[in-house]
């Protein structure tokens, strides 16, 4: 139920979100520095979310296997790899890894 | 960016974190921008608290009202048509939208930009779900990996300057040092800080000089 709510809420607040930029008066929201911290926080939240998602597991930091695929998915995207080309290759790489360990 | 494919990749990412086939495509159809989901299944997947994954989620679609704000300039859409247009805001609409060199051909490109993505987005979403749901237990397929993977890539094509490089920098600092410290999804939100605090440094140095 609790995932549910989640979805929801998220659903309402993306929407509203983008609703408000196609609809606020220009102006209000179109100042440099107002521009320039809307385009660095997604920045911000993504390489957060890549070193949690790597290196987390509940609240201990840990180097396993992910962090092996990742590595590999960098790599990837180094060398201009399409999209699912680079995820692919951090699955592929993490599983190996633990079917080599396991 | 081909949608198809991380629409895929979403379905299977959502699938491993534990949502039901249902709630994936809930999320494709209704929220439709696709960091914020990814960010909402891993922290949900992860255990978090679910107030801190929709905060987070909703952080990281705040830059599709500025998308919105260049948009309505562009196309000078009618009132009416405003709230259903809204739903297809996102990074590659406006990025074709943009592209155009009048107004037509940008709400033309708008359009078909839009309703290509939509469709493609939530058959990929379907088709990943089904197929994780096939594969059994994600972590001994490495499915785990595929959410920071999908970050990392979505990452990959914002980072253009040295800001953003100082930015990317500092948000990795702060997550891993608020990880062990502060409930799970709340150091995601802690590091958001990187970008009001590299704008703050590299504003000094630029007056400095």
């Amino acid at each position: 139920m609790t995932v549910w709510i989640a979805i929801a809420v998220t659903a309402l607040g993306c929407y509203a979100v983008k609703l408000l930029g196609i609809s606020v008066p220009a102006g209000l929201l179109d100042r440099p520095l107002v521009r320039r911290t809307a385009a660095l926080v997604p920045i911000a939240m993504l390489a957060a979310l890549t070193a949690i998602q790597t290196f987390g597991s509940g609240q201990a930091l840990v180097v396993d296997a992910r962090a092996a695929g990742v590595a590999a998915a960098a790599v990837a995207l180094l060398l201009r790899a399409p999209f699912l080309v680079v995820v692919a290759v951090a699955v592929v790489v993490t599983a190996a890894i633990r079917a080599l360990t396991g | 960016m081909a949608v198809g494919l991380s629409g895929f990749a979403f379905g299977v990412t959502s699938a491993g974190a534990g949502l039901s086939l249902a709630q994936t495509c809930a999320l494709s159809l209704l929220v439709f921008t696709g960091a914020s989901q990814f960010a909402l299944v891993g922290a949900l997947g992860a255990g978090g608290n679910p107030a801190a994954a929709v905060a987070g989620a909703l952080f990281l679609g705040v830059r599709n009202a500025f998308y919105g704000l260049r948009l309505s300039h562009l196309l000078r859409l009618p009132r009416a048509v405003r709230p259903f247009a809204a739903q297809w805001i996102i990074d590659e609409t406006s990025a074709v939208a943009m592209a155009q060199p009048d107004r037509d051909s940008a709400r033309l490109g708008f359009t078909v930009t839009g309703a290509s993505l939509y469709t493609l987005w939530n058959l990929s979403t379907f088709l990943g779900a089904l197929g994780a749901a096939a594969l059994g237990d994600p972590s001994a397929w490495g499915l785990d990996a595929a959410g920071p993977a999908a970050f990392l890539a979505l990452l990959a094509s914002m980072l253009r300057g040295r800001q953003e490089a100082l930015v990317a920098f500092l948000a990795v600092v702060l997550a891993l040092a608020c990880l062990p410290l502060l409930p799970a999804g709340v150091p995601v939100l802690v590091a958001a800080l990187a970008a009001p605090i590299a704008l703050t440094f590299t504003r000094r140095e630029e007056a400095h000089r």
